[in-house]
């Protein structure tokens, strides 16, 4: 039954996609302006060019028919060229793809190591020291800019401390050979050790400075969460019934206050592809977010195009993701 | 003092009395109160930035550059020689506004759509209700970031491309509410005096949810500040020519490691406002949302 459930769920996806797609499509042709004339910006270029161009981006034909190559274009994996790079968009996005998602599992973890802890504890004494320190480092952490935040902890731990590097994913004189794009996993698997520490000490400023913020929202909701269902009556039959209180906390309590917690870290995938943007441009991370970044500066759209569709149906699966978990933290919800 | 505030709070209408009766339980609430202070101070800091101001923003003085924090320069000066607290405050001015403009934008569009979709249902409803569901699978920064990308920096620019992906949560959160109000006797009530759609809407329902709106209102504004000074970061917001808090952040980083405050305080000085109206926010809500309906 439940494998039925998540079926009808993923096809319901599909017109979600569909709109997202209709939605990139028309936003480069409804701002103002020719889009060729922005693209080509400065550069005085001449009128065969323009023409050119927009034969290549098929702006010469019907919209109908542009908005069909867009979408069989990207059924087949055809996003186009980019203009600046002279590469298939495709490639591009499968160059920046691995290290973009290295950072965002770390920055996962990072938040995980911290929220979970400190939501559960602050949770179990409301009112206590510890409590409201906590909770008003989490408010801080949401009100920091975390451009801000990452330039804070290079000049603390790279300046000051000398600790970490401040750019890019590995020393340039460690040679490591790619095999999934992901670097810690090739370092691992070449079992080249030397590469895989170098590797965590670039991934650990970028992964602080975004999962600190992400922590901050999430204790929060950790802890609301796990108020809430330390009152349940499941958890006082729980305590009658002499279950130790460790077991208490763990079994009947978390798991079933995480249901809300899932929740909210998937409307914040957002929070998180959005805030990769930055962290990546600070830290020169050779991923997705510094690939649309410099693309808006090198007029580059058909690459922005590409990018903001790819974070729409990330944060599109990522939902999908959670009402998944969903079923399997509560199997009585109904997707 | 407080005789005379309570006899105009009297006589004075149902709206500005409730304000009134807001204003006392807030201050029973230290942080938000102190908050609200902070805001009001950094309101007046931008009002009053051209005469609070020791130097004028834009004036660049290349032998008194990247001078540390004292008493000539207090915040210190850029790698231009500019006073880095006179550019705070009129960044302030930037912050404030694009911050209220935006949010307002977000609340005319986003709460009209929303009444008239939670009250009147049907086309119109399912169609607003399926295109805010898409908008919202694009995150904030990257679709404000894909709009000015096209756009390109600017003023208006920037207001328009944040409320572009905002009014969606003010549209979500008063479709909800009035749906939920819609099944309340005193609209029935309404409804059976003979009032039009319009009056019901404006006249009943309306104040009804005006709380919840108000909270998120506030906590949006404090992010709309934050996502501005994003952009600005990026070099895709406000242009170089005016004064704003993240654009100096960001030029502070190439003299990061000679000069460390170019950097950091305007970022202190963005954080301390947005933390204040963050606990503004949570102290509203207290006071007006005690149910915890908007989520931050």
């Amino acid at each position: 039954m439940r494998l039925v459930r998540i079926i009808e769920r993923m096809l319901g996806a599909i017109p979600v996609v569909l709109g997202v797609l209709i939605i990139v499509f028309f936003f480069m042709r409804l701002l103002p302006g020719d889009p060729v004339e922005i693209m080509l910006g400065d550069t005085s270029a001449s009128k065969r060019e323009m023409d050119s161009l927009r034969a290549e981006l098929h702006l010469d034909k019907p919209v109908y028919e542009q908005l069909w190559l867009f979408v069989s274009g990207v059924a087949r994996g055809d996003l186009g060229t980019s203009l600046d790079k002279r590469k298939p968009v495709a490639t591009l996005l499968a160059e920046t793809l691995p290290p973009t998602i290295e950072l965002t599992l770390a920055i996962f973890l990072v938040a995980i190591l911290i929220a979970l802890p400190v939501g559960v504890f602050t949770a179990l004494k409301p009112g206590s020291w510890f409590d409201r320190t906590t909770m008003t480092g989490a408010l801080l952490g949401i009100s920091m800019p975390n451009f801000w935040f990452g330039l804070i902890l290079i000049l603390f731990f790279s300046v000051h401390l000398g600790w970490f590097p401040t750019s890019g994913q590995i020393a340039a004189t460690l040679d490591l050979e790619k095999i999934t794009g992901f670097l810690t996993v090739d370092a691992l698997l070449t079992g080249n050790w030397a590469a895989f520490k170098d590797v965590l000490r670039h991934l650990f400023l970028p992964a602080t400075t975004l999962g600190v913020a992400f922590a901050a929202i999430m204790a929060r909701v950790i802890r609301s969460s796990m108020l809430e269902t330390m009152r349940m009556e499941y958890v006082v039959a729980a305590r009658a019934k002499g279950v130790s209180e460790p077991m208490v906390v763990v079994r009947h309590a978390l798991r079933n206050a995480m249901i809300p917690v899932v929740t909210v870290a998937g409307l914040e995938v957002g929070m998180l592809l959005g805030g990769n943007m930055i962290v990546e441009t600070i830290f020169s991370w050779p991923g997705l977010g510094r690939l649309v970044v410099s693309s808006i500066f090198s007029r580059d759209y058909v690459v922005v195009q590409c990018a903001v569709m790819l974070y729409a149906l990330t944060y599109v699966a990522a939902n999908l993701i959670v009402d998944i978990i969903y079923t399997f933290l509560n199997p009585k919800i109904e997707l | 003092m407080g005789n005379i505030a309570h006899a105009v709070a009297l006589q004075a209408n149902l709206t500005t009395r409730s304000i009134f009766s807001v204003g006392q339980e807030l201050r029973k609430n230290i942080a938000a109160a102190i908050a609200a202070v902070v805001v009001g101070l950094y309101i007046l800091m931008a009002v009053f930035a051209p005469a609070l101001a020791p130097y004028p923003p834009n004036e660049t003085a290349l032998a008194e550059r990247l001078q540390p924090p004292g008493a000539e320069h207090w915040l210190g000066t850029d790698g231009l020689g500019r006073d880095i607290f006179s550019r705070c405050l009129y960044g302030a001015r930037v912050s404030i506004l694009v911050g209220f403009l935006a949010v307002t934008l977000c609340v005319v569009f986003g709460v009209s759509l929303g009444l008239m979709a939670g009250f009147y249902r049907g086309r119109l409803d399912s169609i607003f209700s399926r295109f805010s569901e898409l908008l919202m699978a694009f995150p904030y920064l990257i679709s404000a970031i894909a709009m000015m990308a096209f756009l390109g920096p600017g003023f208006f620019n920037l207001v328009w491309a944040l409320a572009l992906r905002g009014w969606v949560e003010f549209f979500r959160l008063s479709r909800g509410d009035t749906l939920a109000q819609q099944t309340r006797e005193y609209v029935d009530a309404a409804r059976s005096l003979g009032l039009s759609g319009w009056q019901i809407m404006l006249n009943e329902i309306l104040p009804n949810i005006v709380p919840s709106i108000i909270v998120l209102a506030t906590l949006r504004v404090g992010f709309m500040i934050v996502l501005e000074a994003s952009l600005s970061f990026l070099g895709v917001g406000i242009p170089p020519s005016i004064p704003a808090w993240g654009s100096m952040i960001s030029e502070g980083r190439g003299v990061l490691f000679i000069a460390w405050w170019v950097s950091t305080l305007p970022g202190i000085i963005l954080m301390v406002l947005v933390l204040a109206i963050n606990l503004l926010g949570e102290g509203l809500r207290e006071v007006l949302d005690p149910r915890l309906k908007v989520q931050t």
